[in-house]
């Protein structure tokens, strides 16, 4: 059956067309403006960072406020830290979760109900919770303002969420293509490892850029566990130069585009399978 | 950024990495040699050493906590006993009732913070649902310009939430936000509201910002939604002359309810948790605009009540815990948790 809509369904009249384009416009306006909002304070000149201009591109817009957000060398070790940070706790946390998830989709064993259960719950608690003894145990393990304190906090963080995603697309996968290589007696190592991982490189992908984003968007157990000026991440990097309104608001904003640019192109490149990976198993084919 | 930042950096995640990777190593050697010696069933060992790291990962980093933290809620720990903190029943119900009774932080009690954070949630869910499926409705017709609409209307989804909360925070200044200048080319200085300063108009700020930074999420799974629908069904209700209207609440909701019910679970979890857009947009100035959870940020990081603040913590895991039952049971959410 084609999804085209037939004669039967009438089509939207001229009225109809012009308010639903009136109500998009509207939307991708007020979505859009804070936005450019960013990008128009820094281009604006040190002098004038806090005029009451409205417009989008000031008339003598500069690089400057980029300029000196990177000659203040701060910036680069806050893009380190994030970055070292975030990029080894994706490692850690995708590999626990593609291992487990291929379990779980495959076997039967006792506990899996309540395994699967407790991955759920764990969404529930709120974050804040957990911070105050992982600090607390941080403080006595003397490993707050280290990076192995904050990469051992996060690398668990986005397990469960990374565990519902992969199990959903290895159901996906017919037993069928395990059941054959068994029978051509490949040990079921080599069937995970050759066969079934290589097959779902798209869901470890999109897990690997959740993990990635979840700890490179992290503020709160970072702004408790890392709080030497030397191991900020940008999260508090940003903070602290919004912070000082009146002098580094061409500078935060400067560093916000900066930041921003790559994570959405990530974001756009990604979330066609991140959205399948949401409503999978939800909506029945 | 020194050679010698980057230098030490590298040697301590190094360590690290080696470490974990050492212990995972003699773990799963255990669980393969228990299997295959002593338990004599090899084939079942492969399941154990592949859910191992999640399983353990889990324990240390979630299980363990949140059992310190009941601990903790059984002691006086805070700024001056934080390194002998006594521990005991009594210490437990005095935590207890302290969060029922005197005041979370200087100003508000627990009430009115469960009020809030209640209308807040209530607010903001509403608010992503009905304008999520109304763009996704019409995202979903026939309509010019489709692609370029989804692309700018999902961009604060893809945006980094702490820049959102942060410039969100700066627009809603009282001299240099646009809101207020806005406000004052339309109707002159008196116009311009006090967003920083006055705790009702905070909470508004809260709002616009988080209605902003979470409509495009459901408004695209709404979409996925939508296209599940059967285009047979609309047919079938055009032959019998239903209108648009009809098909909408006939039809339509109806059958994306089901679909949707996991994602408003979700959203209504993480709205009830958000630490980011309260934290940003007040930023402590007031007491009046915080949730449960900056209330509970600040009991233990601000004033160092660890134990109070952690009996704090369980009351409102038991609320968010009982609201999701609720929820559940009435809409049959997540029923497939488990197969």
């Amino acid at each position: 059956m084609k999804k085209n809509s037939t004669p039967l369904i009438q089509q939207d009249t001229l009225i109809e067309s012009i308010i639903k384009q009136i109500v998009m416009i509207v939307f991708s306006v007020v979505t859009i403006f804070p936005i450019l909002r960013i990008i128009s304070v820094s281009l604006r000149p040190g002098d004038r960072l806090l005029s009451t201009s409205l417009r989008i591109i000031p008339l003598d817009a500069t690089w400057d406020n980029y300029i000196t957000l990177i000659s203040n060398g701060k910036f680069f070790l806050w893009i380190w830290n994030s970055a070292i940070i975030t990029l080894i706790t994706a490692v850690i946390g995708l590999s626990i979760a593609a291992f487990s998830a291929y379990a779980v989709s495959r076997w039967k064993f006792r506990g899996r109900s309540a395994l699967l259960l407790f991955l759920l719950g764990t969404q529930m608690i709120p974050a804040a919770m957990l911070i105050i003894p992982l600090f607390i145990i941080a403080t006595k393990l003397s490993l707050v303002n280290t990076y192995s304190g904050i990469i051992l906090a996060y690398s668990v963080q986005a397990v469960p969420f990374s565990i519902w995603i992969l199990k959903g697309y290895y159901d996906t996968i017919p037993r069928s293509l395990e059941e054959a290589a068994e029978i051509d007696g490949a040990p079921k190592m080599y069937i995970f490892f050759k066969i079934i991982l290589p097959l779902t490189l798209p869901a470890l992908a999109v897990a690997f850029l959740f993990n990635f984003m979840s700890s490179w968007n992290e503020f709160m157990l970072a702004s408790i566990m890392l709080r030497k000026s030397t191991m900020h991440p940008w999260t508090l990097g940003l903070r602290d130069l919004q912070g000082q309104y009146q002098t580094a608001w061409g500078q935060y904003s400067a560093g916000s585009v900066l930041i921003s640019i790559p994570v959405v192109f990530l974001f756009y490149k990604s979330s066609r399978f991140l959205v399948s990976g949401l409503t999978m198993g939800s909506v029945k084919e | 950024m020194s050679f010698e930042i980057v230098a030490k950096s590298l040697s301590q995640i190094g360590i690290t990495l080696a470490l974990i990777l050492i212990a995972f190593g003699i773990v799963e050697a255990v669980i393969f040699l228990v299997y295959n010696k002593v338990l004599k069933a090899g084939d079942k060992a492969l399941t154990g050493m592949l859910l191992a790291p999640a399983v353990i990962g889990l324990f240390l980093l979630i299980v363990i906590p949140l059992i310190y933290e009941l601990v903790l809620s059984f002691s006086n720990m805070n700024l001056h006993h934080f390194k002998d903190p006594s521990f005991g029943i009594t210490y437990f119900f005095d935590n207890i009732k302290r969060v029922f009774t005197t005041k979370i932080l200087k100003k508000m009690t627990f009430w009115p913070l469960l009020f809030q954070t209640v209308l807040w949630t209530a607010i903001q869910v509403t608010f992503h649902v009905v304008l999520g499926l109304m763009l996704a409705l019409i995202l979903n017709s026939k309509i010019r310009f489709k692609e370029l609409y989804k692309g700018i209307l999902i961009l604060p989804w893809a945006m980094p939430p702490v820049i959102s909360g942060l410039t969100w925070r700066g627009e809603f200044h009282s001299e240099y936000g646009f809101f207020n200048i806005i406000l004052r080319r339309l109707f002159g200085d008196a116009a311009a509201i006090p967003w920083m300063t006055d705790g009702f108009w905070n909470f508004v700020a809260m709002n616009i910002t988080n209605i902003w930074m979470g409509v495009p999420f459901m408004m695209v799974i709404c979409l996925g939604a939508l296209q599940g629908v059967p285009s047979e069904y609309y047919e079938a209700a055009a032959m019998d002359g239903a209108g648009k209207g009809t098909r909408l609440f006939q039809i339509t909701i109806p059958l994306i309810k089901p679909v949707l019910a996991p994602s408003v679970m979700l959203g209504i979890i993480w709205t009830f948790n958000n630490f980011n857009v309260p934290y940003f947009i007040n930023q402590f100035m007031l007491e009046t605009s915080d949730i449960l959870v900056t209330a509970l940020y600040r009991a233990a990081f601000t004033y160092n009540q660890y134990g109070f603040a952690a009996a704090f913590a369980l009351v409102i895991f038991f609320i968010l815990f009982g609201i999701s039952i609720i929820y559940m049971k009435k809409t049959g959410a997540l029923k497939a948790v488990g197969d």
